[in-house]
């Protein structure tokens, strides 16, 4: 068996491992996470809030979750960032939600004190809006996006789903290609 | 940056627009041939080390595409109806245009392609008819743009392909997973699966390093130069003429004509946006299916008054889209479908037109998978699956790594109603007219789209899938191959060029993008795009050759940026 370099290094050729590594190594100084807790668009009550709900879309239970993502600090930084345009549509969409959990539970403080299966039910009476959508959205690109927005933390999204981002890869690739006489 | 820079006042003799598929083959042709080029791209100079798996940075956001924050475009399906602000098409902005970004499919029309009106017959309500070329006019420019750019791919394995005069430059990629499974599936149904024929590295090729694998190539840059975009391939030996200088940030707004009607060159923004006239003794226009008709409407003038070469009317009509129809299915066990090229196998069976069918069109069906993490947990699941909480999350830790799609790519037919206009309304951040898009399906395409997405669900069940889903046809996609707005035929009456890519109205002008396409083909605009472009640079050479385009002597380049006489 070849050890992957050695693999490389016999179809490619040295320049090309060079390049291998400098595209290797631009691509980990892109991804080395921050450890930012820092919140800069979302006051506390509302991040709070925010960050339950991502947990109820990606709930950690069986594993890391949106909450070990830190999907809340992507988000935030995202609307300080390329996603400012939609910092309307979290004020309005968090009165909303706020809201609503007063028709449905008159006595209660937040979302986020909310237990869990009020939290649920709370969400389902609002999971075909545009705002429900968005947070979606942001949870997803939070947990699986690049660590470098802040969230997917320690790469925890990509574990879950069982993506390995790696500069290269050789065949097979999967089972398929892997059965005698699946590669031609 | 390496290459000349030429002064603006002395006319060069060729000014490309759009440093793209077309404008980076026009680039190298013209510069090795001896002339002096010099090529305005709108968009930026970026290189493999500025390009990276940022998902969010290209998929997410414009990443290497128009961006409608700075270059608004509105859409609607008729006039009938008031254009709403809409990312409809999707175009590559760099040096490398759309050919850095893109999947890499590089198909050849078949022979009927070009002939498909007479073979067919009259569709009513459309604009349907043959192309003014015959395949075998292109087959020599297909094969120097195979062998110019490096395309992997085995020739003879897809029985229904037109004659070739030599086989791929190199072998086919890899099979995958979904190859494996699309492969058994075809040929227990009869089909005839063949290895996808791509513009990405096999193996090594003139200087540049074979695919790793790393799967980023639909909306990515390549950072390995594996790519075959022009970028990497055509652009260097264009600048290491000596004749040919790039000019990045360099978005053009007018093509200025003189009283006899002829072009002079263009009027661009810079980098800083001042306003800068570059003369020209021939204008080779290469913008895009899009931005070609748009910028010919913008450089209307009392003798052209419905815009550059616009006598026909037909400047930006018979927009054609990027249709298909999509269906994706789980299998057993993992196929980790996110490493390696998008796709591997493909079939041509269905892509005929067969009037039995009762209506025109046909496709190509390629297995393939162009998801990235956060899309496919968003966009890549089942309709009917929870779209959060603990079984979302279960199931999408299950389903990325099973996963593979079947994706059409189907006629569109051309039709004048379908069309690029300048909008009344909105502006760019430059200052200038919005792209308006009016574009709905004929009835003929949705028909067919629906056909194909069936065939897909037969082969999806031969291949034994646990689970199988499919988008509904009719969902509105925006659309990256951009054809028809410029068509090419011999009668200028009916078409914007000749069959040479020269515009009817204006004889030192040429437009050669996929705004030519007279009708669709089967998409995969790309190898038919640059074969066109290589004709037409060969044409090209030999008028210049014999005395007849290039009108004044050429000038020597000198080493001046900027004449005081060159502002407008």
């Amino acid at each position: 068996m070849h050890s992957r370099r050695d693999w490389v290094l016999g179809s490619l050729g040295l320049v090309a491992w060079q390049e291998i590594a400098a595209a290797q190594q631009h691509a980990h100084d892109a991804v080395t996470a921050n450890g930012e807790t820092r919140l800069e668009t979302l006051d506390p009550l509302t991040a709070r809030d925010v960050a339950a709900i991502a947990a109820q879309i990606i709930p950690s239970g069986d594993g890391p979750g949106a909450t070990e993502a830190g999907v809340i600090f992507f988000i935030d930084r995202a609307l300080a960032t390329f996603e400012s345009v939609k910092r309307e549509a979290y004020r309005k969409g968090m009165a909303e939600i706020n809201r609503q959990r007063l028709e449905m539970f008159p006595q209660s403080e937040s979302f986020a004190s909310l237990s869990h299966e009020r939290q649920i039910e709370l969400l389902h009476s609002i999971e075909k809006t545009e705002f429900f959508e968005l947070i979606r959205t942001h949870t997803l690109m939070g947990f699986l996006g690049n660590p470098s927005y802040g969230g997917n933390r320690n790469k925890v999204g990509w574990k879950h789903i069982q993506f390995d981002d790696r500069m290269a890869f050789e065949p097979p690739f999967g089972y398929y290609d892997a059965l005698p006489g699946g590669e031609e | 940056m390496t290459g000349p820079t030429f002064r603006f006042s002395d006319p060069v003799d060729f000014l490309v627009i759009g440093a793209g598929a077309a404008g980076g083959v026009m680039a190298k042709e013209l510069s090795t041939a001896g002339f002096q080029v010099v090529v305005l791209e709108q968009g930026p100079y970026l290189r493999e080390t500025d390009y990276s798996h940022d998902e969010i940075k290209y998929t997410f956001q414009p990443g290497l595409t128009n961006d409608i924050q700075t270059q608004p475009l509105t859409y609607r399906k008729t006039d009938a109806e008031p254009a709403k602000m809409l990312k409809a098409i999707e175009y590559g902005r760099q040096v490398g245009g759309g050919s850095v970004h893109f999947t890499g499919n590089y198909w050849r029309f078949h022979e009927s392609d070009f002939h498909e009106r007479s073979l067919f017959g009259d569709v009513p309500g459309t604009s349907f008819a043959d192309w003014p070329i015959s395949y075998a006019d292109l087959e020599p420019y297909y094969t120097k743009a195979e062998y110019d750019l490096g395309i992997s791919g085995l020739a003879g394995a897809n029985p229904f392909e037109a004659p070739r005069s030599k086989p791929y430059p190199l072998p086919p990629m890899p099979v995958k997973s979904s190859g494996v499974i699309f492969d058994k599936a075809c040929k227990k149904l009869g089909l005839h699966p063949f290895p996808a024929p791509v513009a990405i590295l096999s193996q090594p090729y003139r200087g540049r390093g074979a695919c790793v694998h790393c799967g980023f190539c639909e909306s990515f840059g390549c950072e390995m130069k594996s790519k075959s975009s022009t970028l990497v391939s055509v652009i260097p030996v264009a600048e290491k003429t000596g004749r040919c200088e790039i000019r990045p940030d360099s978005y053009v707004r007018r093509i200025e004509t003189d009283a006899g009607g002829r072009a002079t060159g263009a009027i661009y923004f810079d980098a800083k946006r001042k306003e800068v006239f570059q003369r020209a003794k021939v204008v080779v226009l290469c913008a895009n299916g899009v931005e070609s008709a748009r910028l010919l409407l913008m450089s209307a003038s009392s003798r052209f008054p419905d815009g550059l070469a616009n006598s026909s009317g037909l400047v930006g009509r018979n927009l054609m889209w990027d249709n298909g129809s999509l269906s994706s299915a789980l299998f057993e066990h993992p196929l980790n479908e996110y490493k390696g090229i998008q796709v591997t196998r493909l079939i041509h069976d269905y892509y005929r037109s067969d009037p039995k069918r009762g209506f025109y069109g046909g496709g190509g069906i390629d297995a393939r998978f162009d998801y990235y993490p956060a899309g496919f947990a968003l966009n890549g699941m089942p309709s009917d699956a929870p779209r959060w909480g603990a079984e979302y999350k279960r199931m999408i830790g299950e389903y990325f790594t099973h996963t593979m799609s079947l994706l059409s790519h189907a006629t569109s037919l051309p039709m004048e109603r379908n069309s690029v206009t300048l909008d009344p309304d909105w502006k760019d951040a430059w200052g200038l007219p919005a792209t308006r898009i009016t574009f709905s399906n004929h009835a003929d395409d949705i028909a067919n789209m629906e056909w194909l997405r069936k065939k897909q669900i037969e082969i999806f069940e031969a291949a034994g899938a646990k689970k199988i889903w499919t988008q509904p046809v009719d969902a509105f996609s925006s659309s990256r191959h951009l054809m028809g707005t410029c068509r090419m035929g011999n009668d200028p009456a009916r078409s914007v060029v000749n069959a040479h890519s020269r515009a009817h109205d204006v004889s030192n002008l040429f437009i050669v993008d996929g705004s030519n396409f007279v009708t669709s083909a089967r998409q995969q605009p790309t190898a038919t795009i640059q074969a066109l472009a290589y004709r037409a640079a060969d044409h090209m050479i030999q008028a210049a050759k014999n005395g007849e385009l290039l009108h004044q002597p050429s000038r020597a380049f000198r080493d001046t940026r900027l004449h005081p006489d060159s502002r407008v």
